[in-house]
């Protein structure tokens, strides 16, 4: 344990991924030899949720099949046979993003993480985890700043504990070509900034945000600093050290995984200072009916019987994107991602939102049709077997920015061919003629 | 083109998409009392105010503002056409008959006899994901008539 199907077919080098390998890589994947409408699913929603490889399935199962017990708790062979599975995958994931062990806690998913590190100051507010914990503490006049393209699990939270303290919430703007305007992050970024939230890269845009030189702004300010590397983490090599964030959060079930389980990473010495958001049982060290203490990180914010089969299977997934390639996975999504821009933009009628062809961008796009309603592209677009997302990919305040309120979005993964970006682009071709939207 | 498809978007549909009957919104005076409601679909950001004037029990007059797919603005241009003049109780009627068959998963055929250019979105109740776009403008009638009779 933990299972590692070691996909043997792939050429263990750090050659780049051709289609012939990534047609190898989908016999891992039950799912996308299916059909939808009749026609062969062509899933282009990975940045929404994405498939996941037989090892993953059978982490899970294997684990219900063979060692479902509780775990931290108990002495028979089952229970420590599980813990150890359990504590193998999280070291599993800790290593995927380089953090130590005792820095990675588990989570429902990105946005418990975030949740929890905004209760979690709400409660160092109240005063809650001591002298300790006061660096975590806001009220008024104290700041949060957070950028203007947030999805809303990034932007939320910060908005209620915002409110819960009396602290003000601010926002870095975002430039028409989609990057953030940098030369007003430093003017948003002041001394009374206890908290620069941001994602890594953007869900709608694709942009990926220049971490470290808003890690500085926020470093030069005394502020913490949180990112939200869901759309990171699963499609480019990250490193938790290197990036020299606070905290980051990312979903399992983005990154091959199953639905349920995610990561927060924080500093050991920030976990371990922070005052814990949910509260009962194997949190704790002593308890009498008046208080309790509790234990370090992770233990400390993993109350309740935990996600362990689910954690099992994020394991599979990291150590399945690993042997695989991080490096690997992201010079093929940036073919991708270039394909899908260049080939968007060259269908009349259609606006591409984010980063031109050529600046750094995940492998996603998402576009406007002119004269007709995401929804309306979408339903087209299945009807053909192909998967998109439609709607504002709960980024409404990024829509309103960019005059929209709907758009659609093509994402790619390591599994994604160029000959379903292919069919894909020809089938948005045909949507303004079907809808009568063209002149 | 697959049927399915063909079945969702009947050419009806596209053109009302396009034409927009009673659209925009008006200010209705002297049609009777006005009611107004706007509702939006927070899945998809699709909304609308739609305004009703109600007069001897009858509706005289429908007009709207829409943003949205060309399911619910087609289907809040054809109601337009379709409940201008009836009486009230009638067009009460008629709102519960659409969303039966919206409901219906496919299994109710609309009667054109009844709900007329409406029977087209008979498809929709296939898609279930795309009910809620077909209802939108019909839940805003049925609200700016209950505002009209407050």
């Amino acid at each position: 344990m933990p299972v590692v199907d070691t996909p043997v077919t792939l050429t263990p080098s750090d050659a780049v991924l051709t289609d012939a390998e990534v047609h190898r890589i989908r016999n891992d994947f039950p799912i996308l030899g299916t059909e939808v409408n009749g026609k062969p699913l062509i899933y282009l929603d990975s940045g929404a949720t994405s498939q996941n490889p037989v090892s993953v399935l059978e982490a899970e199962q294997e684990f219900y099949e063979q060692r479902n017990a509780a775990v931290h708790r108990g002495s028979h062979s089952l229970a420590v046979d599980a813990t150890d599975a359990y504590e193998d995958a999280r070291a599993a994931v800790a290593r995927f993003v380089g953090a130590r062990t005792d820095e990675l806690v588990w989570t429902s998913n990105a946005t418990e993480g975030i949740n929890l590190v905004a209760y979690a100051m709400s409660n160092a507010s109240l005063g809650r985890g001591g002298e300790a914990a006061r660096r975590f503490a806001l009220g008024p006049g104290d700041r949060v700043v957070v950028t203007e393209m947030e999805h809303h699990a990034n932007l939320i939270p910060w908005q209620e504990l915002a409110a819960r303290t009396g602290a003000e919430l601010r926002f870095i703007p975002v430039a028409d070509d989609g990057t953030l305007r940098l030369e007003e992050a430093a003017a948003v970024i002041t001394p009374a900034t206890k908290l620069v939230a941001f994602s890594h890269a953007s869900n709608v845009l694709g942009t990926i945000n220049p971490v470290a030189r808003l890690v500085r702004l926020a470093q030069d300010v005394g502020a913490l600093t949180l990112l939200d590397a869901c759309q990171s983490v699963p499609h480019l090599p990250v490193d938790v050290k290197a990036l020299d964030v606070d905290f980051l959060v990312f979903s399992g079930h983005k990154m091959l995984g199953p639905t349920g389980i995610g990561a927060l990473y924080g500093r050991a010495e920030l976990l371990n200072a922070l005052p814990p958001f949910l509260t009962g049982g194997s949190m704790i060290t002593t308890v009498t009916m008046e208080r309790a203490e509790y234990l370090p990180s992770p233990n400390r914010f993993e109350a309740g019987t935990q996600r362990i089969s689910q954690a099992i299977a994020l394991g599979a997934a990291a150590n399945y994107l690993a042997e695989t390639g991080m490096e690997r996975i992201e010079a093929w999504e940036e073919t991708l991602g270039a394909r899908l821009v260049r080939g968007l933009g060259a269908i009349e009628g259609i606006r591409v939102l984010g980063p031109d062809a050529g600046r750094p961008r995940i492998g996603l796009a998402s576009f406007d049709v002119d004269g007709v309603h995401a929804h309306d592209v979408g339903q087209f677009l299945d009807d053909k077997g192909i998967a998109v997302r439609v709607g504002h990919h709960c980024a409404q305040p990024l829509h309103r920015r960019l005059g929209l309120t709907a758009t659609t979005r093509a994402s790619t993964y390591l599994y994604t061919t160029t000959d379903e970006v292919d069919a894909f682009l020809d089938a948005v071709a045909l949507v303004r003629p079907f809808f009568g939207a063209h002149r | 083109m697959s049927t399915g498809l063909e079945q969702l978007y009947q050419q009806i549909i596209l053109d009302h998409a396009k034409a927009r009957h009673g659209s925009p919104l008006r200010e209705h005076d002297g049609v009777g009392r006005v009611g107004e409601s706007h509702q939006l679909n927070p899945v998809c950001g699709d909304e609308i105010t739609l305004r009703a004037g109600v007069a001897d029990g009858a509706v005289t007059a429908v007009s709207w503002d829409g943003a949205g797919c060309a399911i619910s603005m087609a289907s809040a241009s054809v109601l337009t056409d379709l409940v201008q003049g009836l009486p009230r109780d009638e067009v009460i009627g008629l709102v519960d008959s659409f969303r039966e068959v919206m409901r219906s998963r496919g299994r109710i055929e609309a009667d054109e006899e009844v709900l007329g250019d409406a029977a087209a979105f008979s498809g929709v109740s296939r898609f279930p994901a795309r009910v809620k776009c077909a209802m939108l403008a019909w839940v805003a009638l049925e609200e700016s008539l209950l505002a009209a009779n407050a």
